[in-house]
Formats: C-alpha cells, structure tokens, sequence
C-alpha cells in the first residue's frame, strides 16, 4: 500500500450499457491505469451499467471486441469493492446469476477466494458517494 | 512496420509489437527477443508463457504488479518479485516479456 | 412504416416515442442498445406485449448476443439478422430512425 496519508478513496460510477458506446470499455481501461497508483478503488453499477456485467456475451456477430473477460482480472488488480445497483437489476427483469461472478484472492488469508460483489440499496449507495475523494462518471 | 522471419513478414507496430495475436509463433518470439538483446532461457519462456496465458483468459496483459503477484502465485516466491524479473527482462518485464510473448504494450504500463 | 429504435428503453424516450406515434401494422426494430426493450421481466416489458397485437415487433439477434441477452426475449418478438435488417428496409415504404 502506499503511505497512509497519500490513499485516496476513488469511485468509478458506471452507467451505460456496452457496446452501443464505448463508456464502459473506457472506463474499464481507466480503472486498470488507475489501479497502478494503488488508491482504494470502488466501482459501482447503476442503471443500464449493471448490463456490463451480464455473462456469455458473444460479440462476432457485431465485429466488436468481447472486453467483459476482463472484469474477472479485477480482482488481480486489487479492485475487490464492486457494488451493484439492486434496484437497477430488478427494472431489468436480471438477478445477480444473470452476471459474472467477481471474486477476489486474499494473499493474507492463503489466497482464500472471497466475493467482489455486494448488492446495495438506494442508501447504501448515497453513503458511498459521501465516502469518496474522487468519484469518475463513465 | 513488419519484421521478417522466414521470408514471411509480420505486422508490427512502431515499437515492435506484433498487430496480430495469431501471428505468434515460439520462432517469432526468439527473434523479437535476440532485437531486446535477450537469449531465451527455460526461466524466460516460462514468463513469456505465463503472460500469453493471462491474456488468453482476461484479454489483457498485465500490469507488472499484477504479473509479479500473480507469478508468485503460480510459480513460487523466489520468482514472484521485481529483482527476479527485471533480471531477465531489463528493460521492464512487462514491457519486453510482452513484446517477446506477441501482446500488446500492457494498459498502464509506464 | 419501419420504426428503428437503437437507445436503451431506460435512458431515452426513444422506444416511448416510437410505441406512442406507431400505427398498427407496422413494424419496429430493436437495434443496439434498443435491444433491451426486447426482453422479458422488466419494466417496459408489459408495453412492449401489449403492442405486439397490433404492432410486429422485430430485434437484432446478433446485438442479442453480444449482450448476452438472447435467452430473455419476450414470446412474440421476431428476431432477424443482418439480411433480415435489410428486407425490413426493403419490405416497407419509409424508415424513422427515432436517434
């Protein structure tokens, strides 16, 4: 970690469905770039941005990239704070088995395998917001 | 740009990463590895390996913190730590090793 | 008349404005993000199904796909792929794109 008084609390908000722009992929790449400067990330899916994490995409038929294999290296990268909208799944007819599920390895628990993933209110996210330092809108 | 192995030339971009993934072949690499003044060892393939598995799973290549964390993981310790992969790759082992495995220049890498 | 409708059902009122101005017998295409109108459970999907009487309602299957959507279309949709795209274009007399 870095030192203490330099971490900075940084929320990643994702709104957007893939693909028909390029926000989500964007905000994946910055959230890797920034994940190097090893602040204590969160990342939260709201609205059409809980359809990123929607699992078996097969994106030949649209000639694009199939970038969603790369959620799963989160968790590599230490982004292990994922938070997800229940009321954005429930208007989209979608419940957590409908997306990837992101886990996490704790080096300082023998590598024991913990879920990313924490679904979260209306309140909960309003006290997320009022956490963070910086907060990113993708 | 293109280098030429074999008489067949492959696409590579300004700094010498290849364009195309399935270009790749073992040949390709000792001779992107030769330009980076690097002879390939057991020790190197195994890093190069490493890396293209990443890649074929996540479709990225890794960050070098990630790839010393994630090769500690695999491969023990000893080589899970920056002196041991910057012994092998100088010149950044995210930045050569990848080159040498046929990825693109990792995201953030610096 | 074609209706082509390529925005989330969620984050414009485009799908709105095509169902409310659409006459019956004609045909709308989901495209894109439009897709997610397509699918069943969720908060347009009764509109969607009530429209369908009067209404051929057709989606994009490879945008079903790419989103990891096609096993969620509601009974009743039809799904075309990029030759199907093109007769819908050619079978009718105009298009509205609802951008």
């Amino acid at each position: 970690m870095s030192e203490a008084g330099a971490t900075k609390k940084f929320l990643y908000i994702n709104r957007k469905a893939p693909y028909g722009t390029i926000y989500a992929w964007e905000s994946l790449e910055v959230v890797l770039i920034g994940a190097a400067f090893e602040q204590d990330v969160s990342l939260l899916f709201m609205d059409d941005g809980v359809y990123q994490l929607v699992k078996e995409m097969q994106t030949k038929g649209i000639g694009m990239k199939n970038f969603t294999a790369t959620y799963a290296a989160l968790g590599d990268y230490e982004v292990n704070k994922i938070y997800i909208d229940k009321d954005a799944l429930t208007e989209r007819g979608l419940t957590l088995d409908d997306l990837q599920h992101l886990v996490w390895e704790d080096e300082n628990e023998d590598w024991a395998e913990k879920d990313s993933i924490h679904l979260v209110g209306r309140d909960e996210i309003a006290d997320l917001l009022d956490e963070q330092d910086v907060i990113f809108n993708f | 740009m293109s280098i030429e192995i074999n008489g067949k030339s492959i696409e590579t971009d300004e700094e010498g990463y290849i364009l195309n993934l399935a270009d790749w072949t073992e040949e390709i690499a000792n001779v992107l590895a030769k330009e980076e003044g690097i002879e390939m060892s057991e020790n190197h393939w195994e890093v190069v390996n490493f890396l293209r598995e990443y890649y074929d799973e996540y479709q990225i290549a890794p960050a070098v913190r990630v790839l010393t964390k994630s090769i500690g993981k695999k491969l023990g310790a000893e080589k899970g730590n920056s002196k041991y992969l910057y012994e092998l790759f100088p010149y950044g082992p995210a930045k050569q090793a990848c080159k040498i495995a046929g990825l693109p220049k990792p995201t953030g890498c610096i | 008349m074609l209706h082509i409708v390529n925005k989330s059902p969620f984050t414009a009122g485009a799908l709105q404005s095509c169902l409310r101005i659409a006459k019956a017998g004609s045909t709308i295409l989901m495209i894109e993000d439009g897709i997610y109108g397509a699918l069943d459970g969720t908060a347009v999907s009764g509109q969607i199904r009530e429209a369908l009487g009067d209404i051929t309602v057709c989606a994009l299957s490879h945008d079903l796909e790419a989103r990891g959507v096609n096993g969620k279309v509601l009974d009743g949709i039809t799904l075309v792929d990029y030759d199907g795209f093109v007769e819908l274009v050619t079978a009718n007399d105009g298009v509205q794109s609802w951008l």
